[in-house]
C-alpha cells in the first residue's frame, strides 16, 4: 500500500493523456490537460508527506515538532493558481477556434486546414 | 491518422510511459517516509531565524522569493492573453449559435440564489483580507487569498446583474490594482537592490514571529500579489462575462 498514491499519480496522468488524445471536444481536451496536471499535484504531496508529522505552521506547536515537507507544498500552491489561468487561456483559445470555424472537434480542424 | 490507429499508437506508447513511471517511482522513499535535507532545515529555521510561522510562506516568499516571482509572472501573462484572445475585432464574424439547443431559455437566478450570494458578499471580501494579511503567520497569503476574494464579482454577478458587477469592478480600476500587484514585487525587489542588498533580501525588521507584523517584507509582498491574484481572475471573470452577454444580446 506504500507506493499506492505514487500509481494514483501515474494513473492520473495517464488517464488524462488518454482523454487528450482521443478527445472530439476542445473543452473536454483542456479539462482533461487539466486532469494530467492534478497527477503532478498528488505526486508532490506524496513525496512530501510523512506518516505522524504535523503540518509546518508553527504557531501552536514547538519548533522541532516533526512536520511534512513545506517546500512541496509552496510548490503546489502556486500549481493550483497558475494552472486555473492557463486553463482560462486555453479556453479563450477553444472560443476563438469555435468563432473562426464553427467546430471544436479537433478532427474536423484539421480537415479544415487541409 | 485514423483515430483507430493513434489509440494504438498511444496504447503502446502509454505502456512504455506506465513502464517509465514504475521504474521511477520504485527509487522514491515509501510513501510517508520522504526525507529531504532541504525540508528539514527550512522547518527549522523558519520560526528562529525567518521570524515566519507558516514555513509553506517562508518557502514561497523568502526563501525563495525569486521563483515565485517568475510564477506571478505566468499568471500575469496568462490574464493578459486571456485578455487578449476575448477582445472583439471589428472583422471577427458573429458566432454561430447553430448548436444551441432551441427553444431553451436560461432560468432567471431564484430568490434564494440572490439572497445567500448578498449575505455571502461582504464575509468573503473580509475573509479574503484576512487570508492575505496572514499568509506569514497561518496558512494563507497572496494567492489564496487573492483567489477568494475574486469570488466576490462572482457573488455581485449572482445576487445582481452584470452591469453592477461592471459599475463594481469597473475593468480599468481592476487593471490597475493587477498591474500594481505585479509591479509591486519588482519595486519592493528593486528596492532591496537600491538599499545596498540583493534582489528580494529580506531588509526590514523581521518582527515578533506570530505577529502580524512579522517576517519583514513577506506581507508587503503578500498583500502585491494578493493585489494581482484578486485582480487577474476579476478580469478573466469580466472578459468571459462579457462574451456572455453579447451573446444574449445578438
Amino acid at each position: 500500500m506504500s507506493y499506492l498514491p505514487y500509481a494514483v499519480a501515474a494513473w492520473l496522468f495517464l488517464v488524462g493523456l488518454y482523454g487528450v488524445i482521443s478527445s472530439r471536444n476542445l473543452v473536454h481536451l483542456i479539462i482533461c490537460v487539466g486532469v494530467i496536471q492534478s497527477s503532478s499535484y498528488v505526486l508532490l504531496l506524496a513525496i512530501g508527506y510523512r506518516t505522524g508529522a504535523a503540518a509546518p505552521i508553527f504557531v501552536d506547536i514547538p519548533v522541532g515538532t516533526p512536520a511534512v515537507d513545506p517546500v512541496v507544498q509552496a510548490l503546489m500552491l502556486t500549481d493550483v493558481v497558475v494552472e486555473v489561468t492557463v486553463v482560462a487561456l486555453l479556453l479563450a483559445l477553444a472560443i476563438q477556434v469555435h468563432k473562426r470555424h464553427g467546430t471544436l472537434n479537433p478532427d474536423e480542424l484539421r480537415k479544415l486546414k487541409g | 491518422m485514423t483515430r483507430r490507429i493513434r489509440l494504438k499508437f498511444f496504447l503502446v506508447s502509454a505502456a512504455a510511459l506506465a513502464l517509465c513511471f514504475f521504474w521511477g517511482y520504485a527509487g522514491l522513499p515509501a510513501f510517508g517516509h520522504g526525507s529531504s535535507i532541504y525540508a528539514d532545515i527550512v522547518n527549522a529555521i523558519s520560526v528562529p531565524q525567518r521570524h515566519i510561522t507558516d514555513a509553506v510562506t517562508a518557502v514561497n516568499f523568502d526563501i525563495r522569493g525569486f521563483d515565485t516571482l517568475g510564477e506571478e509572472f505566468i499568471l500575469f501573462t496568462s490574464v493578459l492573453g486571456v485578455i487578449l484572445l476575448m477582445r472583439r475585432t471589428k472583422d471577427e464574424p458573429a458566432g454561430d449559435h447553430e448548436d444551441k439547443a432551441p427553444g431553451r431559455k436560461v432560468p432567471p437566478v431564484s430568490d434564494a440564489v440572490r439572497v445567500i450570494a448578498l449575505l455571502l458578499l461582504a464575509p468573503t471580501i473580509v475573509f479574503g483580507w484576512y487570508i492575505v494579511v496572514h499568509g506569514q503567520v497561518t496558512p494563507g497569503g497572496g494567492f489564496q487569498g487573492g483567489v477568494i476574494l475574486s469570488s466576490a464579482p462572482l457573488l455581485l454577478y449572482l445576487c445582481g446583474s452584470y452591469p453592477k458587477v461592471r459599475g463594481a469592478a469597473a475593468p480599468r480600476l481592476i487593471e490597475i490594482a493587477e498591474a500594481l500587484g505585479a509591479a509591486g514585487y519588482i519595486v519592493i525587489g528593486g528596492a532591496c537592490v537600491a538599499l545596498g542588498g540583493m534582489f528580494l533580501e529580506n531588509l526590514l525588521p523581521l518582527g515578533k514571529a506570530g505577529t502580524l507584523t512579522s517576517g519583514g517584507m513577506v506581507p508587503f509582498i503578500n498583500l502585491g500579489v494578493g493585489l494581482e491574484v484578486s485582480g487577474g481572475f476579476t478580469l478573466i471573470l469580466l472578459v468571459y462575462l462579457e462574451e456572455l452577454m453579447e451573446e444574449k444580446e445578438s
